[in-house]
C-alpha cells in the first residue's frame, strides 16, 4: 500500500510539474510538448485507479489525437518573430486571485465536504461493463455524441476551408 | 489504499492551472491548451469517485468517455476557428482581436 501511494506522488509531482509547463511555459511548441506528458500521467493515474480501458483511450484521443492537431495548429499559426513577445497579458494578478480562490474552495471541499469512501479492493474488470453499459443504459447520449461528432467534424472543415 | 481526497485535491490543482492559463495566455492556442487540462482534472475526479463509491456502477467512467468525445470535438472546432482568425487577423493573441470590442 505504500508503494502505491509513492508511486502516486511521484506521478502527481510529474503531473502538476507538466501542467504548469503548459499553463506558464514561454514557449508554445514546449507547451504543447509538456501538454504531451500531463496527458500520460494522466494515463497512468487512471490504471492506478483501476479503469486501464480510459487509460488506453486517454492516450489514443489526448497523445495521439488532440494534442497532434494542437501541434499542427501551432505550425500553422506562429511568428517566428513572436518568440520573445509576451505570451502573458494583463490580468494576471485577478487571474491568479480567481484562480487560487476555486483552488482554496476545491481544497476545502475535498477535505471536509466529502465523507472518507473507502470503495471495493479491486475493481473488477471494467471495460466489458463499460461496453454494456454505452449500449443499454447509456444508448440515446452515446448516439448523440455521434452525431455531435459528426457535426463538429463538417463545421470544422467548412471553417477551415478556404473560399 | 491511496484517499479520495488526494485524488480531489491534484484534480484541484490541475483545474486551478487550467483556470489561470485560461484567463492569462495571449495565445489562443494556449487558452484551448488550458481548458484541456481543466476537462482532464474534472475527469480524473470522475473516474476517482467511480472507484472509491461502493457500488461499482462506473457512471463516473461512462462520464469520462463522453468528456472525453466532447473534447475532441471542441479541440477540433476551436482549432477551426483559430486557423480563421489567423487568416483574418494574421495573429492569433485573443488581445489583438477586438473588432466586437468598444
Amino acid at each position: 500500500m505504500t508503494i502505491q501511494l509513492g508511486i502516486f506522488y511521484i506521478l502527481a509531482v510529474f503531473t502538476v510539474w507538466a501542467a504548469a509547463v503548459v499553463v506558464l511555459g514561454k514557449n508554445i511548441v514546449r507547451a504543447a510538448v509538456a501538454l504531451i506528458f500531463t496527458f500520460c500521467g494522466m494515463a497512468a493515474l487512471y490504471v492506478l485507479l483501476d479503469a486501464e480501458f480510459l487509460a488506453a483511450v486517454q492516450v489514443l484521443i489526448y497523445v495521439g489525437g488532440i494534442t497532434i492537431l494542437l501541434l499542427f495548429a501551432i505550425m500553422l499559426t506562429s511568428r517566428i518573430s513572436s518568440a520573445t513577445a509576451r505570451v502573458i497579458n494583463d490580468q494576471v494578478v485577478l487571474s491568479a486571485i480567481a484562480a487560487a480562490g476555486i483552488l482554496v474552495g476545491l481544497i476545502y471541499a475535498a477535505m471536509r465536504g466529502i465523507p472518507a469512501l473507502s470503495g471495493p479492493p479491486r475493481l473488477p474488470e471494467t471495460t466489458p461493463f463499460l461496453g454494456r453499459a454505452l449500449l443499454t443504459t447509456y444508448a440515446l447520449p452515446f448516439e448523440v455524441a455521434s452525431i455531435l461528432l459528426l457535426a463538429g467534424m463538417v463545421g470544422a472543415i467548412i471553417l477551415a476551408r478556404k473560399e | 489504499m491511496i484517499p479520495l481526497s488526494h485524488y480531489l485535491i491534484l484534480g484541484a490543482i490541475l483545474f486551478s492551472l487550467g483556470v489561470f492559463g485560461a484567463l492569462t495566455r495571449r495565445n489562443a492556442i494556449a487558452i484551448l491548451m488550458s481548458i484541456e487540462l481543466m476537462l482532464n482534472a474534472v475527469s480524473l475526479n470522475f473516474i476517482a469517485f467511480a472507484r472509491y463509491l461502493p457500488q461499482t456502477m462506473l457512471q463516473g467512467q461512462v462520464f469520462a468517455i463522453f468528456i472525453i468525445a466532447i473534447a475532441a470535438a471542441e479541440a477540433a472546432v476551436g482549432l477551426a476557428i483559430v486557423l480563421g482568425l489567423y487568416r483574418n487577423f494574421k495573429t492569433v493573441n485573443v488581445d489583438e482581436i477586438n473588432l466586437m470590442k468598444w
